[in-house]
This record gives C-alpha cells, sequence and structure tokens, in this order.
C-alpha cells in the first residue's frame, strides 16, 4: 500500500518560494501580518548595518598605505580623529540599538493587547498530536477534536494552550508566533484568519520520537459555514446503516480500539487518543502525517509504528476482511 | 639575592649565576617530564597538558562534526527513512552536547592552558596537578557518553535536555543520567581550569605587566574565566536535581507534585547565555592578537576593548529569558530582557569597530590567520545582527525554535568563535610544533570552509522562516523546504570537507612544514619571547614587561629579573595590579595524584547513575586519593 501525503492540499495553496501554508512571510492573519512587517523593517535596518560595516572593512584593508616604521608610534591627531569616528559609531550603534527596542517594544503592545476572543479553544499538546477542546457556556455545546481547529474567518479566537505530558509548541506562521504548551501551566493565545483557508502549524518544540509528525491544520472559513460545521461536530456520531459498516463498529469495539480512543454516542469513552467522533470528516490523519483517505487509514490502523515510529498507537491484530469493515466504519464517522 | 657572592651551592643554584645552555640545560632538567608512560601520565606541564586538551577537543569536535553529517544526509531529502528518529535524536543531542560542552568550551580552555603562563611570562600555570586532574575528567566525561552512545545508550534529550522530556517519567532507561553525570564531568573540569586561569593572571604575570598591559587574549580568557565561575554552578544545580528527580524520586521538576518544569529553564539558561560567551570571548582575544600581529600596529582602542570584554560579561547574565519567550512570561517581564539583550550590541559594536580601526592604522599583511579573522567578520557581524532579531520578544515567537535560530547561532559560534579559533590554529601551531602550516593548503582550507558554511547555514534562514522547526527528524515533501535542506546539506559537506583539509594540513605540516624560527610573524607579546617549541622551563629568565607588546618596544633584547632556583621549581608572584615582583613560590611537581583522583572521581560519578550510594563510598575513594595527592612532602621550603 503506498503511502499517499497530504498531496492534495496543495492544490489549494500553491508553493512558491517563500509562500507556503506553512510560512511566516505568506501571512493570512493580522497577528502574523505585524510580525511580517515588523521582520521587514528589522531585516532592513539590520542588513544596511552588515553592507555598511563590511564597506568599512574592505576599506580598512587598502594596502597602498606606507607601514608605519615602529608598530607602536603615537599619532595624536590621527588618534584624536579615529577615536571620534569609532566613538560616532558606537553611537550610532546605539541610537539603532534604541529604535529597533523601541520598534520591538510598540509591536508587542499591539500583539498582546487585550484578549477579546468571542470563541474559546484548548489546545492540548500530547506526544504527538493535537487534543481540541470547545467551549461553551453550555455544557451540551461543548465538544473534543483532534489536530484540526476550524475558526470562523475575521474573529479572534482564543486558544487556551496545555500539555498533558511534555512540553510542546503551538506554531501556525501564517496566523501568529508561537506560544508553549507547558505541563502544569496554561497559555492564552489570540488568533485571527483574515481570508478562508487551511493554515498548517506544527509543534515547534521538541517532544521525543515524533515531534517531527505533530501537525495541526487550522481551517478558517465563513461564520455560517463554521456554525454548521460546530453542529455537526456536537452531534454524536450516527450509528451504522449498512452491513458492512455494522460489522465494522463490531470489530471496532471488540478490539483493543476502545481502550484508548471516544467515539460520542456509544459505548467506547478511552481517552488516551484522539477522539474518533466525526475522524471521517477531518483531512488528515495521525496530526497531520497522513492524508485522510480510505488506503492511508487502513495502513495507519496496519501498522503505525511503520510511519510514525514511537508513536503511542500500539500495534493490533485485525483479520484483512475485518479491516476493510472497520476501515468503512471509521470513513463514515463524518 | 645575596649569594651571588658566595660560591654556588648545586642546590642553592640561582638563575643568575650560570647562563646560556648550562642554564637552559639545567632548567629543563628541572621543569622537564620524565620519560616513560607513568612520566606522561603524572606530568604538570601546561604545555603538554594544553595539548592534550586542544587535540582531545578537535576529536571532539570531529565526532560532533560526523554526526552533524549524519544529520545533514538524512534532511537532504523529505521522508527520507535513512534514519530513524531513535538514532537522528542522539545525533543531535549528541551533536550540540558534544560541541558546546565537550568542544567550545575545552577547545577555549585549552589555549588558555597553552598559552596564558606564555603570555603572562610564568614558568607554569597556578595549581599545575588541578590542571592534569581537570584534563583527566574532561576526558573521562567525553568518553562517557560517547561510549554510550556507540552503545546506543546515547542521550536523546537534545543538549538543552527539556524537563518533563527528560524527566523519570518520559526518558525510562539510563541515557539521560549518562546525560546529565557527562555536564557534571566537564562542570568540575572547566571550573578547576577557570580557577587556574584567575589566579595565573592575577599572581604570575611577568614583573612589569600590569594591568593595561595585559594581552587582550589574557584579559578575554580572564573575564571568561569568571563568566565560568559564576555560571557553572546553575546548569550544575539544574543537571543534580534533574539526577535526584531521576534516581530517588525527588519533585523538583514535577508539576503534578509542587515542581515546576520552567525551573530547569531558567537554570539552564542562566547557564546557557553566559556560556554563549564563554564560548565568544575567548575568540574575541584571539582575533585581537590575529589583527594586532598582522595589522604591524598596536591595537587601537585597548581600554574599550577591555571594557567591552568586562561590559560583555556582566550583561551575559541578564540574557536568559531571550531563550524562553515563548513560555508565556509576564510581557512587561519579557521586555526588559528585549532590551538587556539588545544592549549587548553595544560592547560587541565597539570591538569590531576598533579592530576595524586597527586594520584601517595598520598595513594587513594577509596569512591564513587573517584570511580566518576577515571571515570572522563577515559571518559573525551577520548572525549577531539577526541575534537583534531574537532579541525582539514579538519576531522571535516566530523564529524561535526553527531553522532560522540554527542558521542564527552557527553564524554566531562558528563564524564568532570557530573561525577565530582556526585562525588561532595557524597563528599559534608554530609556537606550539615549531612548524609553519602550509599557507597554500591553508588557503585552500579557509576558502572550502567559508563557502561551505555559508552553503549550508543561510538557507536555514530562510527555511526556519518558511516554517521549519528545530530538531525534525524528517518533513514532509509538500512543505516545499527541500531544496533548501538539499542546498545546506551539500554545503555541510564542503563545509566537512574543509576540516579534512585543516587535519591534512595540520599532520603533515608537523612533519614537513618550514621551520618557523621564535617569532615567525613578528608578533609582540611574551610567548613569541621564547623558543618555539618553548622548552619546559617556558622562559630561562623571567621577562620583565615595559610595553603592552613587549617585543615591539625592546627589539635588542627582553629584559630579565633574575634569581629564581635553577635546581627548584620556582616561579614569582607578582602584586595583582602593579605586577611587582612579590615572592618566589614553589610549583607543585609532577604526580601521578590528579590521575588516581580523576580516575576515582570518574567511578563516582559513572555508579551514581545507578546507584545513589555510590556517592557515598566514591567520597571514600575520592577522599583516599586527596589525601595521597596532598600528603606533605616536606619541600625545602617548608624546612627553612
Amino acid at each position: 500500500m503506498r503511502l499517499r501525503p497530504v498531496g492534495i492540499l496543495l492544490l489549494v495553496f500553491p508553493l512558491t518560494g517563500c509562500n507556503g501554508w506553512q510560512s511566516a512571510l505568506d501571512t493570512h492573519g493580522p497577528g502574523a501580518g505585524s510580525l511580517e512587517t515588523l521582520f521587514w523593517i528589522f531585516l532592513g535596518v539590520l542588513a544596511t548595518v552588515w553592507i555598511l560595516t563590511m564597506l568599512a572593512l574592505v576599506a580598512s584593508l587598502r594596502t597602498r598605505r606606507r607601514p608605519h616604521a615602529d608598530p607602536l608610534s603615537e599619532d595624536p591627531a590621527a588618534n584624536r580623529q579615529m577615536t571620534g569616528t569609532v566613538g560616532a559609531l558606537v553611537a550610532a550603534t546605539a541610537v539603532i540599538v534604541l529604535a529597533l527596542t523601541g520598534f520591538s517594544y510598540a509591536y508587542q503592545k499591539r500583539l498582546m493587547g487585550e484578549q477579546d476572543g468571542t470563541l474559546t479553544i484548548k489546545v492540548t499538546g500530547q506526544q504527538w498530536w493535537w487534543q481540541v477542546e470547545y467551549e461553551d457556556p453550555q455544557p451540551s455545546r461543548t465538544f473534543t477534536t483532534a489536530n484540526e481547529i476550524h475558526i470562523p474567518v475575521g474573529e479572534p479566537v482564543r486558544l487556551k494552550l496545555e500539555s498533558s505530558d511534555v512540553i510542546h509548541s503551538f506554531w501556525v506562521p501564517s496566523l501568529i508566533g508561537k506560544t508553549d504548551n507547558i505541563p502544569g501551566r496554561q497559555n492564552v493565545l489570540e488568533l485571527q484568519a483574515d481570508r478562508e483557508g487551511i493554515y498548517r502549524g506544527q509543534c515547534a518544540e521538541f517532544c521525543g520520537w515524533q515531534h517531527a509528525h505533530m501537525g495541526v491544520l487550522i481551517i478558517a472559513k465563513p461564520k455560517a459555514e463554521f456554525e454548521s460545521w460546530r453542529n455537526q461536530q456536537i452531534a454524536s456520531a450516527s450509528p451504522a446503516s449498512d452491513d458492512e459498516r455494522k460489522r465494522g463498529e463490531q470489530v471496532f469495539f471488540t478490539s483493543p480500539c476502545i481502550m484508548c480512543h471516544s467515539i460520542r454516542g456509544t459505548s467506547a469513552g478511552g481517552k488516551v487518543g484522539p477522539d474518533l467522533t466525526h475522524v471521517g470528516s477531518r483531512l488528515t490523519l495521525a496530526a497531520g502525517t497522513l492524508q485522510n483517505t480510505r488506503g492511508n487509514l487502513a495502513a495507519w490502523i496496519v501498522d503505525p509504528q511503520r510511519i510514525k515510529p514511537g508513536a503511542n498507537m500500539p500495534l493490533i491484530q485485525v483479520e484483512p476482511r475485518d479491516l476493510n469493515a472497520l476501515v468503512s466504519y471509521l470513513e463514515g464517522l463524518k | 639575592m645575596s649569594e651571588a657572592f658566595a660560591a654556588p651551592d648545586p642546590k642553592e643554584l640561582r638563575d643568575h649565576q650560570i647562563g646560556g645552555p648550562e642554564l637552559t640545560a639545567r632548567l629543563a632538567r628541572t621543569w622537564g617530564t620524565k620519560r616513560g608512560l607513568i612520566g606522561a601520565l603524572s606530568t604538570v606541564d601546561h604545555k603538554i597538558i594544553g595539548r592534550r586538551y586542544i587535540i582531545t577537543a578537535f576529536l571532539f569536535l570531529f565526532l560532533a562534526g560526523l554526526a552533524a553529517v549524519a544529520m545533514r544526509l538524512q534532511l537532504a531529502r523529505p521522508e527520507s527513512r535513512l534514519i530513524g528518529p531513535d538514532l537522528y535524536n542522539q545525533l543531535f543531542t549528541m551533536h550540540g552536547t558534544t560541541m558546546m560542552f565537550l568542544f567550545a568550551v575545552p577547545v577555549m580552555e585549552a589555549f588558555a592552558v597553552y598559552l596564558v603562563p606564555l603570555m603572562v611570562g610564568t614558568r607554569n600555570i597556578a595549581f599545575p596537578r588541578l590542571n592534569a586532574f581537570s584534563y583527566y575528567v574532561y576526558l573521562f566525561g567525553g568518553l562517557l557518553i560517547w561510549v554510550a552512545f556507540m552503545l546506543n545508550i546515547g542521550a536523546d534529550i537534545g543538549w538543552f535536555g527539556y524537563v518533563p522530556l527528560s524527566g523519570p517519567e518520559f526518558s525510562p532507561g539510563k541515557r539521560a543520567d549518562i546525560w546529565a553525570q557527562m555536564i557534571t564531568f566537564t562542570e568540575v573540569s572547566a571550573l578547576a581550569v577557570a580557577v587556574e586561569i584567575v589566579v595565573t593572571v592575577l599572581k604570575q604575570r611577568a614583573p612589569g605587566m600590569t594591568l593595561d598591559r595585559i594581552p587582550l587574549f589574557v584579559w578575554s580568557v580572564f573575564v571568561t574565566s569568571f563568566l565560568i565561575i559564576f555560571a557553572m554552578p546553575a546548569v550544575m544545580i539544574a543537571s543534580t536535581f534533574l539526577i535526584l528527580d531521576r534516581l530517588i524520586g525527588t519533585h523538583f521538576f514535577n508539576p503534578a507534585e509542587g515542581g515546576d518544569a520552567l525551573l530547569w529553564q531558567h537554570l539552564f539558561w542562566f547557564f546557557g547565555h553566559p556560556e554563549v560567551y564563554i564560548i565568544f570571548l575567548p575568540a574575541t582575544g584571539m582575533v585581537s592578537a590575529i589583527i594586532t600581529t598582522f595589522s604591524r600596529r598596536k591595537t587601537f582602542g585597548y581600554l574599550a576593548l577591555v571594557l567591552s570584554l568586562i561590559a560583555t560579561g556582566f550583561l551575559s547574565f541578564g540574557l536568559w529569558v531571550h531563550h524562553m519567550f515563548t513560555t508565556g512570561l509576564p510581557q512587561l517581564g519579557a521586555s526588559f530582557f528585549t532590551a538587556s539583550s539588545m544592549m549587548i550590541a553595544i560592547p560587541n559594536g565597539i570591538q569590531i569597530f576598533c579592530w576595524i580601526a586597527t586594520l584601517w592604522d595598520g598595513r594587513p599583511v594577509f596569512r591564513t590567520p587573517l584570511l580566518f579573522v576577515l571571515g570572522f567578520f563577515f559571518i559573525f557581524v551577520a548572525g549577531g545582527l539577526s541575534g537583534l532579531m531574537l532579541a525582539s520578544v514579538p519576531l522571535d515567537t516566530q523564529v524561535h525554535d526553527t531553522y532560522f535560530v540554527v542558521a542564527h547561532f552557527h553564524y554566531v559560534l562558528i563564524g564568532g568563535a570557530v573561525f577565530p579559533l582556526l585562525g588561532a590554529v595557524y597563528y599559534w601551531y608554530p609556537k606550539i610544533v615549531g612548524r609553519l602550516m602550509s599557507e597554500r593548503i591553508g588557503c585552500w582550507h579557509f576558502w572550502l570552509a567559508f563557502i561551505g558554511f555559508n552553503l549550508a547555514f543561510f538557507p536555514m534562514h530562510i527555511t526556519g522562516l518558511m516554517g521549519m522547526p528545530r530538531r525534525v527528524y524528517t518533513y514532509q515533501p509538500e512543505m516545499g523546504w527541500d531544496n533548501l535542506n538539499l542546498l545546506s546539506s551539500v554545503g555541510a559537506l564542503i563545509f566537512f570537507f574543509s576540516f579534512v583539509v585543516f587535519l591534512w594540513n595540520t599532520i603533515t605540516s608537523a612533519r614537513s612544514g618550514s621551520l618557523s624560527g621564535d617569532n615567525p610573524w613578528d608578533a609582540g607579546t611574551l610567548e613569541w619571547a621564547t623558543s618555539s617549541p618553548p622548552p619546559p622551563q617556558n622562559f630561562d629568565r623571567i621577562p620583565v614587561v615595559t610595553n603592552r607588546e613587549p617585543l615591539w618596544a625592546e627589539r635588542e633584547m627582553l629584559p630579565v629579573a633574575a634569581g629564581l632556583s635553577v635546581e627548584n621549581r620556582e616561579l614569582i608572584v607578582s602584586t595583582v595590579s602593579e605586577a611587582r615582583a612579590d615572592l618566589r613560590e614553589a610549583s607543585p611537581e609532577p604526580s601521578i595524584w590528579p590521575l588516581l583522583a580523576a580516575i576515582a572521581t570518574g567511578i563516582t560519578f559513572i555508579s551514581s547513575i545507578f546507584t545513589p550510594w555510590a556517592v557515598v563510598w566514591g567520597s571514600c575513594i575520592v577522599g583516599v586519593m586527596l589525601i595521597g595527592w596532598f600528603w606533605p612532602k616536606g619541600s625545602k621550603e617548608d624546612e627553612e
């Protein structure tokens, strides 16, 4: 079975140069946008300083001067002049440093202003996936999903960042800078997407074997679409209708799967692995590692350790005919 | 000195009573190292130990470089199956740990051990037996972690060892313990050398070497030694807490039991940021030495350079939080660290401008050491400036823990420390070996290193901004990072190859390089006032210093101080600021005890990975060794 990557998502976001769906220089939100501006300001100033320093260095290497007969000879006039030049350059350095500190502080104030997000989502980093819990004053409207955060376009969203094991860092470069998920603490991050689209993020703090495969997708869509998505996610899993899926359901409930995974509306209530209530509706599997297709799903179930060595999903024995049924069942959890 | 008039008693013989080859030979016998294995292992000669230190450190550089090449091969293509996550994590941990703890700090200290006594004009380093001990402890620590790696129990928690990932729950087995204990080894040896340097510089300077005549390299390692003394205890506490958490179930870092995961980061970076300057400051001393010599001009702004060193030393302790801007610290506190991190650009700026002014005022002679220093300017200034981006709290949230940071600190550390270090090797090689390194191969080495380095690390700025985090063992093809990564890998191979060229140059030049004479570069500092390589006693008579560049000021002959014993190891202890000759002091004889004590220390440290009781019985063995080491022998002076 060939493991097809999530290439299809590329059709949505063509990659050229510094553009990318996970790039700090191709920004789609106010947070990352002002960071990009700040970056170019810094780059402009610093590149100028570098070029001038190099020009001074090259100029100092001219070898046409006559050497001093005695390397220790004093030349008070030249020395005074040189002291003046160096002093001026140091003063200029101080001014530049002060200016950059000022810029930095101004942008920091702008970014870290009042938190006014209406939607609150708790994102818990785990080895090696993201648990996503949508909070709501009404307990019946809360729900849990994984590795995919849907948000309404143009609205600030509050993310509460936690960790259940080691330190992770939540980072979606095209929307906002990173903030760590630290066990025993909660950090808050505000995020907003100005345009519809799929933005990729990735864990940015080394967290063990599969740090490389700990992706997250932010899917920004118009408010109405978002609401219908939310309502669909709040609902419990729809029971299997056809025979194939019924058999798959049976396989699921008689195998170790239920030890770790939840499917709301059924007796599966494991909390170790991602919630699978609507797994069929997600774009990717295994935290952005595989595109969510039937083949990839089967491959992931059969041998997760080949795809993501070290992942906490164990090898389980599934008969080939059971596998088909199981995949049908999970695929149908839209 | 009254006995000058009496008939010389051989035991009382002093260096003004004889002269010429006889004095040289007698002093060499007094200060020499005995032949044979025991002799070699007992030596307390700072030059022999310094040479061993330098070679060992470069050996670790080579191993860490191999680890880097393996990682670059893995990252050359997306989803490569060459190296799995387990090995990859071990590789980057070994690379970082080795480069920081086993190469960069020790190699700088190694040069200090070799050069400082020569540059300040004394016969041996202060506490020479401690010096021997520190080398063995360092060697055992390095062997411990590399042997563990060969046995596939190499550490896999990164050189920064963040908890809880390195804690008992998420790193079962002994890998993290071995890593933490290796830190203990290197701490002990680094602290020992730091103390030796401080005392040597303060109390053993040649008469007349007042504070404002101390060579800039000596100033730089002097300031560095204080950084080591103040910074290392923080990581010592951190690694001890980690070992306690892992071995006897304390909960310093366990949030579930009232511990704190961020405590580790504060302690680690309180050491970790000064660490960068511990590596960088000695390199600035090398740059100063090379620029002065090859400009044929006294250093411009000596006082400013010294004050910059000291200012950098102080400021380096106020920056550690910029490694933690993404941990959710209070904003006001974070802004303070932005300001302090930016501020360090000022003393660094002063240094850069003073060096350029020195070049401007002189007439540069383009030999390999100067080439490397010019490479240093090109790379280090770029890396220092990109550091200002990391100092900004908001910008840091985008680039922290990405390949941008990897690019930045390789620009700073390779540009700022390794290029000057390579220049220093070309510069001081004739002093150590007596032969010059090949200029032709040196030129090849420089250009390969320069091009390879920039090809490897410049693209990483862009991969980082395009969203590639650090410490990932692979990446998916659709991320669009593959071409830049391939470029980095090609560059890394070229860079590695440049070191092979370098190795070739050092080996062949040792045999067939042209003889250098005592002072091949016409340099002005004291280490060139003796023969190359120097005799065991360094100087037949202790020079008297009249100028910052004594050999430029006294072209004919250096004035010397006389009166030291020829048959006993004696050196001059001078006053701290004026460097007036104060006392004649005995310097320790060779001894095997430092080696035995280091072995006992090694056994204690390694056994305590497995049982806390090793600390108890291990201390007893170490105690016995130390009693042997310090057993009073009754020297002539004691009897008087």
